[in-house]
């Protein structure tokens, strides 16, 4: 492989982990400012650049209201898609799925878009204010019962959850840790819970009106009690018990090993661990920053190496965002925007709402025969079409390129490189070359998306979309 | 995939957006209903009569006549303690068979695990319906979702046939192949098992013959093709569908009216086509929602409500009321709703068991007291 090639497919190895995939266009605008520099931006965004919230609402009323799930998961799907920081909606992914809340017990989708704002806005920087803002988020106070939580009267559900599945996970504290952690949070509660109960009486359509639950501390029911937790004894509250947590090995250990699997391999293997444990180093030199960790991995040799390269399965959100970005779909409002949620849902993640408080299962969890078929026709029928831009845009350099008769090897090579460039199987290279075989004329002329080879170079994505490895990020 | 003897089937309808049990097994001989639903009630001279209490709704009248006939269980005063009036996690609490915690598996699932545990069949199983419900999720499960029968399968948007024949013959080519690692090979098996269930599948549209002619609705197309998936005789139990929306807060007369009517008559020509068939003792339908609506009416429709009925129809069911039918005076109500009587797992317990033939307990996580609702065989 030339070097342009190489740096090529490396690129489009960050964008599918850091991003959703990026389209040629953007890739050799990524390229031409370097590898290391990209991920700078990538981790240091700026400003949200995506598609405009007034421009969305315009079209989708639903969008502005935020009470039905399908419209709400519809509004980030639009945003990531369109963004020009595709690493600030891929982190609030990760979180929505380690923190996962459910609209299942919220019933409205506002409050938990408002949740998903709160992972872009914090979720790239310290890991302890992520945990803070967490314990204080309305979505998070209900989904697990800290508004239950009093002094004299504990609910130890999120308490149990923070140290469980949100920090330094099983077997790194005893059950009194538990405890001692749900009497630390005490106090930390919803400000207007009985104005929302009083709305869901009189409106049980919308069963909590449109405005969303806000946090409030209360100072008169929180237990300012002595506490012990991790083996220290003071009248702790929430920060305190958050800032034992992440000085502990065990919580970098956590997370480090969640965004390796996120954003470099669903297994773990001996090669992981050193770049996990340069992760859990970075961590802790920088004071518990999500961007360090990410810097160390995504500069690592690890990382660009064949060993990171396709050893993920991509998740439905990330196949259908991927699929949608490559084709060039759904870049302006665009009226049955809610088929893409829906899609997302009949391939096992419906966006905001995880089954449960664990998230989603990943890897080859996300793999069933029916997941499979939906995430195969999804992407075949939104490549199968000449009119898509994106699919023009192929179709228009190929025929810049050869202007005339391809021969069959050479617009396979052509659909595999401009969709990724994805590396695929010799014989799943053999069996695309014997498809695009059975056309008579794959002639491409310049400025015809009409001719029988410009259908063939869609059918072609198409079918590409529906490989082995296509599924893989 | 010839049988060798009777295999049992059960139909499973969903009626999403939660029932209105007060107008769906109708308490007309009692004052208090008319009192409460003051707007939203059914008129006690159109109400199809069981007793002089209670009667079925009007646009009931296939499922009123399969009841008349015996075939009908109706499942009075079902739910569980603590109800939830949120339609996903009350519908969670159906699928998993798990009230007090989050549960991932389904219990059809299970059921398909059990009825088929070294999943030799990838159709034991079947959802009509795009997206899998949880009800039949369990981890190296295979279940087929089905949209539409007649075409389902991999790339439906590709019109033109012959070149539907070559990309599926180079999918064939590109899953069936060797590859390396476990993730390539867990997914070539995937894409096989997918292929196959929906070669299989497609050929009962075909083989399918019968005199009876379904509405143009979606539920009755549903029933359509699960009879066509039976009569085939492809090794599918399983067999589930989802019709709704039953959320019905304003607008309710008129909606709940075209929905039953659509649901009724879509069960009556399905009983009809087994009947026709002489297979309709190989199969049950268990009708659920995931709960019932308020007591007293919103003035259009009615609000999210607990206590709930199902039904269980076939020509090996004993007919008849089951389960209380709940007291609706104000003393006896729940925050305004109807007080469950009976646990939906003992329900649930009855097909496993007496059905099935399966163990009950390890699907739905204990033991409940069972129905007396299939005739003595």
């Amino acid at each position: 492989m030339d070097t342009n090639a190489n740096d090529m497919s490396i690129m489009a190895h960050l964008m599918r982990r850091a991003g959703f995939t990026a389209t040629r266009m953007e890739l050799e605008a990524y390229i031409s400012d370097g590898y290391e520099s990209t991920v700078e931006k990538l981790l240091f965004p700026g400003e949200p650049e995506n598609m405009p919230d007034d421009m969305i609402r315009r079209y989708h009323v639903d969008q502005s209201e935020m009470r039905q799930i399908e419209g709400a998961g519809a509004y980030w799907l639009y945003r990531m898609i369109t963004t020009k920081n595709p690493l600030e909606e891929k982190i609030a992914l990760f979180w929505h799925g380690l923190f996962a809340t459910g609209y299942a017990k919220l019933n409205q989708a506002r409050v938990l878009l408002n949740q998903i704002d709160m992972f872009r806005r914090f979720g790239l920087g310290s890991f302890k204010t992520m945990l803070i803002e967490l314990s204080k988020d309305p979505a998070m106070i209900i989904w697990l019962d800290n508004n239950d939580n009093h002094k004299g009267a504990i609910n130890e559900n999120y308490g149990r959850e923070l140290l469980e599945l949100f920090s330094m996970g099983i077997g790194n504290y005893s059950e009194n840790d538990v405890k001692e952690c749900a009497r630390a949070f005490t106090g930390w509660t919803l400000k207007n819970a009985e104005y929302m109960a009083v709305r869901a009486g009189k409106d049980s359509i919308w069963p909590y009106g449109r405005i969303a639950w806000q946090y409030q501390y209360r100072e008169e029911d929180h237990d300012n009690g002595i506490k012990t937790f991790l083996g220290r004894t003071g009248n702790f509250n929430g920060q305190d018990i958050v800032g034992m947590i992440v000085e502990e090995i065990a919580t970098a250990r956590f997370l480090s090993t969640r965004l390796f699997q996120y954003f470099a391999a669903d297994e773990i293997t001996d090669d992981s661990e050193l770049i996990i444990s340069s992760m859990m180093d970075s961590y802790f030199e920088s004071q518990y920053q999500v961007s360090a960790m990410l810097r160390t991995l995504f500069n690592s040799d690890y990382f660009k190496s064949e060993k990171c390269m396709y050893a993920r399965i991509k998740g439905p959100v990330e196949s259908v965002v991927g699929t949608a970005r490559l084709a060039g779909s759904y870049r302006k409002p665009t009226l049955d925007v809610h088929k893409l949620w829906f899609q997302t849902f009949f391939m096992g993640q419906g966006l905001l709402a995880p089954p449960t408080v664990e998230g989603w299962h990943e890897g080859t969890e996300w793999i069933d025969s029916g997941a499979l078929v939906e995430r195969i026709n999804f992407a075949a029928n939104e490549f199968g079409d000449v009119n898509k831009p994106g699919v023009k845009y192929i179709i228009d350099r190929l025929s810049r390129q050869y202007n005339g008769s391809i021969k069959p090897e050479s617009l396979v090579d052509g659909c595999l490189d401009l969709i990724g460039p994805i590396k695929v199987e010799d014989l799943t290279r053999e069996s695309l070359i014997e498809f695009v075989s059975s056309y008579n004329d794959t002639s491409l002329l310049i400025g015809d998306i009409n001719s029988i080879g410009a259908k063939c170079v869609a059918q072609t994505l198409g079918l590409i979309a529906s490989t082995r490895e296509y599924q893989l990020a | 995939m010839l049988k060798e003897e009777k295999e049992k089937s059960l139909v499973v309808i969903q009626l999403s957006g939660g029932n209105d049990y007060l107008n769906t097994i109708i308490p007309y001989g009692n004052d208090e209903y008319y009192d409460f639903r003051k707007t939203v009630h059914i008129k006690q001279d159109s109400v199809l009569h069981i007793d002089n209490l209670y009667g079925f709704s009007p646009h009931m009248a296939p499922i009123k006549n399969l009841y008349d006939q015996g075939k009908v269980a109706i499942i009075n005063g079902i739910g569980y303690a603590n109800p939830n009036r949120s339609h996903f996690r009350s519908m969670d609490i159906w699928h998993t068979a798990m009230p007090d915690e989050i549960g991932t598996e389904g219990w059809l699932g299970r059921v398909i695990r059990d009825l088929d545990p070294s999943s030799e069949n990838v159709l034991t199983g079947v959802n009509f319906g795009r997206g899998l419900p949880r009800a039949l999720g369990v981890k190296g499960v295979p279940v087929a979702s089905v949209g539409n029968l007649e075409t389902y399968g991999l790339f439906p948007d590709i019109k033109d046939d012959k070149q539907k024949q070559l990309a599926l013959r180079a999918f064939t080519h590109m899953y069936g192949g060797v590859a390396k690692g476990n993730i390539m090979d867990y997914l070539g098996r995937t894409g096989m098992d997918a292929l196959k269930g929906a070669d299989i599948l497609r050929t009962a549209p075909a083989k399918y013959l019968s005199n009876v002619e379904y509405g143009s609705d979606t539920i009755s197309q549903s029933l359509k093709s699960m009879a066509q998936v039976l009569l085939a005789d492809l090794g599918t139990r399983v067999l589930y569908t989802q019709h709704g929306s039953f959320d019905t807060h304003s607008g309710e007369i008129l909606s709940h009216a075209k929905l039953w009517e659509d649901v009724s008559s879509a069960v009556g020509d399905f009983y009809d086509d087994m009947d026709e068939h002489g297979r309709n003792n190989e199969v049950i339908v268990l009708i659920f929602s995931e709960f019932g609506r308020r007591i007293k009416d919103n003035g259009s429709g009615t609000d999210h409500g607990s206590g709930g009925v199902a039904f269980l129809i076939g020509s090996e069911i004993k007919g008849g009321m089951y389960g209380q039918y709940p007291s609706i005076r104000e003393a006896d109500q729940l925050e305004g709703d109807l007080h469950f009587n009976n646990d939906f797992r003992s329900t649930y317990s009855t097909i496993i068991e007496k059905w099935f033939e399966l163990d009950a307990r390890p699907i739905v996580n204990g033991r409940f007291e069972q129905f007396d609702v299939f005739k003595a065989s």
